[in-house]
Order: structure tokens, then sequence, then C-alpha cells
């Protein structure tokens, strides 16, 4: 018997004449973890969707335990010991830890519940998790529903496991956890291959990386012998400069006051929770916190678009050095305010563009009000358009393609350029690398420290701490709608972050201010 | 790569599958939709040799004796799609907006009694152009008011549109009857009013009372069309319709556009009635809009909300009515049923022209030969 657990040999996978795959090579053994990796578009996803039975090769063979199978769906995947991690977990909420684990299992009569909890009680002590097989999943957190996934996919025996991105929505020591585990089930021999595109993590954690760039499979490397800088190299195709500029403020003044502020859903959770902070022109706040903190909601609040329940939002206008309170203003009311705020959605075709209208008509969002006609005036935007497309080097066939058509890096060009071109004073950007290729990505934080320098006050909301710690010059640390600390930047860690995103304490004062 | 070393090897995808194009030439979709529509008429010619036994040439020939028989015949066709596409174009502001107005019918309805109401208190106490203004206002307001309150109930409380449109619909037929009642208690209907001083009549033109609505209807598209496309509320309309979050976020009070397009999209339908009216009918019954206002919902869809194809589907769509009507007569006395196979034909040919739609904005595969997919794929990846 050799160990090779997964083999597959000359992958190829087209959609119509886009090559999503081309003659990829893998193989992973028994007992070792193997990073995918790649940047988004190159094809990971559609590798690991065709041995999970999604889609069918082109070409190609796929070898288990050294024999040749077709998988032809989720179920013949599981048949062969193949058990997928998604990144959006499929999970009933009402339904208890150890019910889901059985879901959609075949057998005779009935399940014996206790039975079931015991065995899941079991997995979880074997490999080191932490679960109470009876708890709902509407009672967890995010990690503790990604390990139901798991012990659900091990539950069914599972030898070879797939983790699509699981670290994107975990707090690093939430991530820390996670890897231990999957250290152990390495240990036991499992298989298991983790896509994702944080460099330090694929060194940490994993014995081989495989690299792929454009559905092209550039090749496999011991992690021994792999740097974050060749692995770049791989991804992208040539050599890159992985720092991120941060230019000390030049005469911070305060540009926006936020006191105190709280908000509701509808059925009375507090999503934002007495929050306060300030935000200086000519420097980058960063706002770090798991996902779904009130990160949407405080922004939107600012903008105008999320109704308070009480507390207060200041703008120093720097023109006329008046101070306007923006609280339960309408954004066209803001803007006629004369407060420049941009603001740069995480949400980018729903909200921030129009997917189906082209490049041009999506700069007359902003200015289409212009001028008495009750016509449209399409000149200006027009111009906008093409020099943005210019300046940006925006990849579309014509200003008028629409724009959900563009690539992810191409959409957010459009729309953080537009936003810029307004000259703001406020600049608030939600996520605006998210999905980015590396050179994209830079080139965002470029512009973003481009308006710096020009004396905007930027908020960034993002998700990968490094970057925050590299960027801001002050980070503010959100927790279940409340802030936990406002720390600077250029003395933090990750670990203190991570800290205190997942530990909130009222009232705590900001530490530098 | 080596091809030497692949064996055949069992494909199982599926037998067949179907992907989005991307880009497709506008040579290439006439192309297609050529295509398609020369399918449908083939189609209809097998069912009716099938179900009736008559030569489909014959049949072709009644369509279109139907539609082109006689001058009086083409005008009556040219009228009746002008009416359809006038209402077509009447409910396209609401649907750009995906505010779905079912309640087409209803509200050119209300706007015609709204009309009847104005000539039969009025009769001949003004002079017969004050009569016809002051009967567009009244119909106008009917329709608007119509649309609006459905409008106003999504607007505020979000209530559902299709619904409660829909319903409107049978609250305008009772409230025709009820007046039709009031004003006739003995039969509940109404001959045309003015017959002798055609007070409140539009004029005829060039010895054609069709033409003066076909010139009303074509004003209104030109508007409709110039209003959606070049308008500042044009522009808010789609981007509500595509996007109320986008719509939030640069500042669009939402409310008052729902609003305001819906009593645009009513008062429009009130206007067609009000030209059914005084171009053509003088009076109102419930059966007079004559199901346009639902076709209206269909040519507006097939025609993507763009108000000059509208002028060629309805155009389609009446001369598909008309060709079903007079195979109804012409077969009628030979054998009975015959009158259905109009409908049935004209069913398969909108399904083909919808079918078309299908085609060009998805490609069908068949399941491929390994070899040729080989071939294809190495091109593919070659390239």
């Amino acid at each position: 018997m050799n160990n090779v657990a997964i083999e597959l040999r000359g992958i190829t996978k087209c959609f119509g004449s886009v090559v999503a795959n081309s003659n990829v090579n893998l193989k992973v053994y028994k007992g070792e973890i193997l990073s995918l990796l790649g940047e988004n578009g190159s094809g990971k996803t559609t590798l690991m969707n065709m041995i999970s039975g999604i889609y069918h090769p082109d070409q190609g063979h796929i070898l288990v335990n050294g024999k040749e199978v077709v998988i032809n769906s989720p179920h013949d995947a599981f048949e062969y010991k193949i058990g997928m991690i998604h990144q959006h977990f499929k999970l009933v909420d009402l339904f208890s830890a150890a019910e889901n684990v059985v879901l959609g299992l075949d057998g005779e009569g009935r399940f014996k519940l206790d039975e079931i909890e015991k065995q899941v009680l079991e997995i979880s002590n074997k490999y080191g998790f932490n679960i109470d097989p009876k708890k709902k999943i509407y009672d967890m957190s995010v990690s503790e529903k990604q390990t139901v996934e798991i012990i659900k996919v091990l539950y069914r025996g599972a030898d070879i496991l797939i983790l699509d991105e699981p670290t994107a929505v975990l707090t690093p020591q939430e991530t820390q956890k996670l890897f231990d585990i999957l250290r152990r089930m390495r240990a036991d021999g499992k298989a298991i291959i983790i896509i994702t595109h944080k460099l330090h993590e694929v060194l940490e954690l994993s014995d081989k990386v495989a690299v792929l760039r454009r559905g092209e499979y550039i090749g496999t490397v011991n992690t021994a012998e792999a740097t974050e800088e060749s692995l770049t190299e791989m991804m992208v195709g040539k050599k890159v400069e992985l720092n991120i500029n941060r230019p000390e403020p030049v005469n911070p003044t305060e540009r926006l006051r936020v006191m105190n502020i709280d908000c509701k859903n509808r059925d009375g959770v507090k999503l934002l929770d007495n929050v306060s902070f300030s935000v200086n022109a000519g420097e980058i706040l960063g706002i770090a916190g798991i996902a779904g903190s009130g990160q949407r909601e405080l922004l939107e609040a600012i903008a105008g678009l999320q109704k308070l329940d009480s507390g207060s939002i200041i703008y120093n206008n720097p023109k006329t050095g008046a101070e306007e309170e923006l609280r339960d203003k309408s954004p066209l009311q803001i803007r006629e305010l004369g407060v420049r705020l941009s603001f740069v959605p995480e949400d980018r075709l729903g909200m921030g563009l129009v997917g189906n209208m082209g490049v041009v008509d999506n700069m007359m969002l902003r200015s289409y009000r212009r001028g008495k006609s009750i016509f449209l005036e399409r000149k200006g935007p027009t111009e906008l358009a093409n020099r943005i497309i210019q300046e940006l080097e925006v990849v579309t066939p014509s200003a008028e393609t629409p724009v959900r058509r563009l690539s992810g890096g191409n959409v957010q060009k459009v729309l953080l350029g537009r936003e810029i071109s307004s000259s703001p004073t406020l600049l608030m950007a939600a996520y605006p690398v998210r999905g980015l290729d590396i050179n994209s990505s830079y080139l965002i934080y470029d512009l973003l420290n481009e308006q710096k320098k020009k004396g905007v006050a930027v908020i960034f909301v993002g998700e990968d701490l490094d970057v925050l710690i590299d960027l801001c010059d002050k980070i503010l640390v959100i927790g279940g709608g409340c802030v936990s600390d406002v720390i600077d930047a250029r003395s933090t860690t990750k670990n203190e972050i991570g800290y205190l995103m997942t530990n909130t304490k009222k009232g705590r004062r900001a530490s530098d201010e | 790569m080596n091809n030497a070393e692949k064996k055949p090897r069992t494909k199982r995808e599926p037998l067949i599958y179907i992907t989005k194009r991307s880009d497709l030439s506008l040579k290439k979709s006439l192309l297609i939709r050529a295509a398609v529509i020369l399918g449908g008429i083939l189609c209809c010619a097998i069912i009716t040799m099938l179900l009736t036994g008559v030569n489909p040439i014959n049949v072709f020939g009644s369509i279109i004796n139907g539609s082109f028989g006689t001058p009086g015949k083409l005008w009556n066709l040219l009228q009746a799609a002008a009416i359809l596409l006038g209402i077509s174009v009447a409910v396209t502001p609401a649907f750009k907006m995906r505010f779905w107005n079912t309640g087409a019918e209803g509200q050119v309805l209300i706007g015609m009694l709204a009309s009847v109401a104005c000539m039969f208190y009025l009769k001949d106490s003004m002079p017969s152009f004050v009569t016809i203004i002051i009967m567009l206002v009244a119909s106008t307001v009917a329709g608007a008011l119509w649309a609006g309150i459905p409008g106003f109930f999504k607007a505020i409380w979000n209530t559902n549109e299709t619904l409660f449109t829909l319903m409107m619909n049978y609250v305008a037929m009772q409230l025709v009857s009820f007046f039709l009642l009031f004003w006739d208690p003995s039969h509940g209907y109404l001959n045309p009013l003015n017959s002798d001083t055609k007070n409140g009549w539009l004029p005829t033109l060039f010895g054609r009372k069709q033409l003066i609505i076909i010139l009303i209807v074509a004003v209104i598209t030109a508007l409709v069309y110039v209003y959606l496309k070049r308008s500042k509320q044009g522009y808010e309309i789609s981007v509500v319709g595509e996007s109320e979050n986008t719509a939030r976020y640069i500042g669009i009070n939402v409310k008052k556009v729902v609003i305001r397009t819906v009593l645009i999209s009513g008062a429009l339908c009130g206007v067609m009635g009000w030209l059914l009216v005084s171009g053509n009918s003088h009076t109102v019954s419930t059966t007079l809009v004559g199901g346009n206002g639902f076709t209206a919902i269909m040519v507006s869809w097939m025609s993507k909300f763009n108000p000059i194809i509208m002028v060629f589907s309805s155009l389609l769509v009446c001369f598909l009515q008309r060709g079903a009507g007079q195979i109804a007569s012409d077969l009628g006395t030979e054998m009975p049923g015959a009158s259905n196979i109009g409908d049935v034909l004209t069913g398969i040919m909108i399904l083909f022209v919808v079918a078309s739609e299908f085609f060009v904005s998805y490609d069908v595969h068949f399941r491929r030969r390994t070899e040729k997919a080989d071939k294809e794929v190495e091109k593919n990846v070659h390239a």
C-alpha cells in the first residue's frame, strides 16, 4: 500500500472558453496538510468542487488510495471518504449539534440520539474539540458552528478533509485552536487540504503548498523551503513588494466625533451599544472586529442610513469651521450641509454600485442631480468614467459594459474611484480589499494613503489584522456592538487585537486618548 | 500534454447542461430569434394539420388574410396594436421599478368610466374640445388614483403590489357594473353617448377614425421612451428597480419615487381609458378593455421594458390574435371546435417568442464525445 490518500493527474476544466483549471497535478499523502494557495479566481474552489463531486473534470484522473474514481455527487464523495467544509456553513439553526451531525444520513427507523451524542463526544475528545452535542446551533458562535461542520464530516468517516478558507471568520485565538485540532488530525493519519490566501497561516500549518495561478498549476513546494516572498512570487508571477506604506499624519485635527450612539434592530437587540470615538483628518482609523459586530451599522449610521436611538455624530467642517450634527439626517441632507462624505460600502454591487449599469451610469449615481434640467447630463460622467478607467487601469470592454461583469478588483476600482473623485473630507471604506488579488489590494492601500496625505479622515474596516496593523494609525476594536478599545496601531500586536475582539468590557477607556 | 497515455474514460456529465452566454453579437442574436420563430411556425403548421387535417398553407393564408385582407382589416389591426402598445407602455415605468402592476386592466377601465361619466353628465353643455379635455383630466386622475392606492400601501407598509393591483381590477369592474345599472336601471347597458352631436368624440382624420388613436399612442410611446432613458426621474426609477439599497445609499427617497412612478403609470393607463372612450367606444362596459391590460404585461416583459421594441411586440401579438379570429370564422362552419385552433396557434407562437429569449441568453450544450471534447479543451488551453 502506498500512502497517497488522493491524487489528481492532469486535471483540466473549462467553462465555455474560460479555462478554470489547466493540467493540475496534486498529491496528498496520509498524515499530511497541504495548503492550496492562489489568488481569487485562480481556480482553487473549482478544483475542490471537482473532488467533492459538484463538477466533473474535462480531462484527467482522480485517484483515491491509488484507484481511479469518478465522483458524481457529494454523496459519492462521502463514499470515498472525502469531506468538504465549506466557507458558508450549511447547518439547521433550530437543531442541536448532534442532530445536525446525523442530518441527511441514511438509516433504519429512529435515530438513537443518546448514542449519537456519545459518538460526537468521542470524536470531540479524540481531536480536542470543545463542543456540547446538545447545544442548538442558534446559540453557537461562528467558531462553534465550524466545529460542528468538521465533526459532521468526521462522523461520516472522512479521511480526506477539505477546508475552504476556514480562518476567514475566526479570531487569531480561535485560529490557533483550529490549527491544533488540524495537527491532531494529521497525527491521526488524515489527509487535509486547506484553501487559503493567508501566507503566514500557510507557513505555520502546512507541510506542503500547492500554488495555482489563473487556473494554471504552478507547482508544489515543501513549506519548510518556502518564504512569504517566494510564495507570493509563485502566486502572482512576479516579485511583489509586500510592504505597506504608513506616512506620518500631518497636523491631525478632529474631523468627526461619534458620541455614545446606540441602535437596536427590530427585535430590540442592540447592534451598537454606547459607541464613542473620534477620527482625525490626515489619519487612517482602522476598525477591527469579528464579522457582524456592528461595523456595518456604525458606518451606515455615519452615512445617514441607519436610525439611531441615542447619541450624537458631530462633523467639523474644515471650510467653515462649523460643527454639524449628522444624526437623524438623510444622506441627501448630509450632502446639502456641505459634508463631503464618501462611503465605499461592504456590498459593492448591491449598495455602492448598480450591477446592471455600465461605468458611466454608475458615475452618475453621485452626480445625476446636478443642474436644473429634468434631463440627464451624460458628458461629465462619461469623462469621469473614462478618466477612472484610464488612471486606475480598470479592465473592461467598454465604459457601458455592466459592471457586474467585471472582476472584483475592477468593480472596487470603479467604486473607490468614484468616491474619491468627489474630493471627500471623510472617507469610509468597508472591507475594500475583500476578494481582490494582491496587486489590486496594494493599489487600494496606496489610494487610501494618498487620501490620508491630502488631509482626508479615513475610516477603514478590515478583516486582515496584519494589514490593519501595517496601514492604520489607530485601530478601534469592536465586539458585539461595543467599542473594546482604541489602540495605537504602531505599538499593538495581533494577539492584543484578537483578545479585545472577544473580550469586550463596557466603559473601558481608550488608552491612548 | 501527452495524448498517448490517455484512455477513453466514461464521462458522466449530465446529458444536457446549460450555461449563461456572456456576450452575443447582435447579428447572432437576431439569427437565433429568426430561427426560433421559424420553428414556431413549423410547429404551428404540424399541429394544425394533425388537429384539423386542413392544409397549413390555408391556415396561414387565413391568418394573413385576417390582418391584411382589406384596408379596413389593416386599419383595425393597427388600432388594436396601438391600444395594446399604449397600455404596455403605460405599465412599463412601474415594471422598470420592479413594481409588478397587474392592475392595468382595472386602471384603464376606471379611466373609461371617468370619461363616460363626464360625457353622461356634460352632454352638450360645452364645446366638444372642452368636454374632451375635461374627460382627459378626469380619466388621468382616476387611473392615477386606482394605481396610487396600492402604490401608497406598498411604499408605506410594503404590501404585496401584485395581489393588491390585481384585486383592484375586480373593484373597478364592479364599479362599472354599478354605474351602468345606476344610469340605466332596466338594462344596465349604455349605448354610445352623444352619437348625434359627437360631443366629446375625438375627430376623424383623413376619413379614418383609427388614425388619431394611433397618433396619440405614438406620442405617448415616444414620451415614455425619452422619460425612461433620458430624464433624471427615469434614472431614479432604474436605480430603485435595480437595487433599493443603492438608491438609499445615494440619497434617493425610495418611497417618493415608488409613489410617483406608480401614479405616472396609473395616469397613463387612465389616459388610455380616455382614448378608448373618446376615440372608439364612446361608452363603457366591463369587457371593453378586453384583456389588453393583461396582455400588456406580457408585451412589456417580452420587450424587456423598451417602448420601441414594444411597437413590434404589440403588432406581432395583435397580428396573431386577428389571425386566430379569422381562422375561427373560416373553419368554423366546417368543423365545430375550430374556433379554438386560433388560440392554440397564438399560444404556440408566443411560447416560441419567449423561448427565443431563453436561447439568446443561454447556451445549451449536449454531452460531448470524449475525443471531440478533448480536442476542444486542448484548443482552449493553448489559446
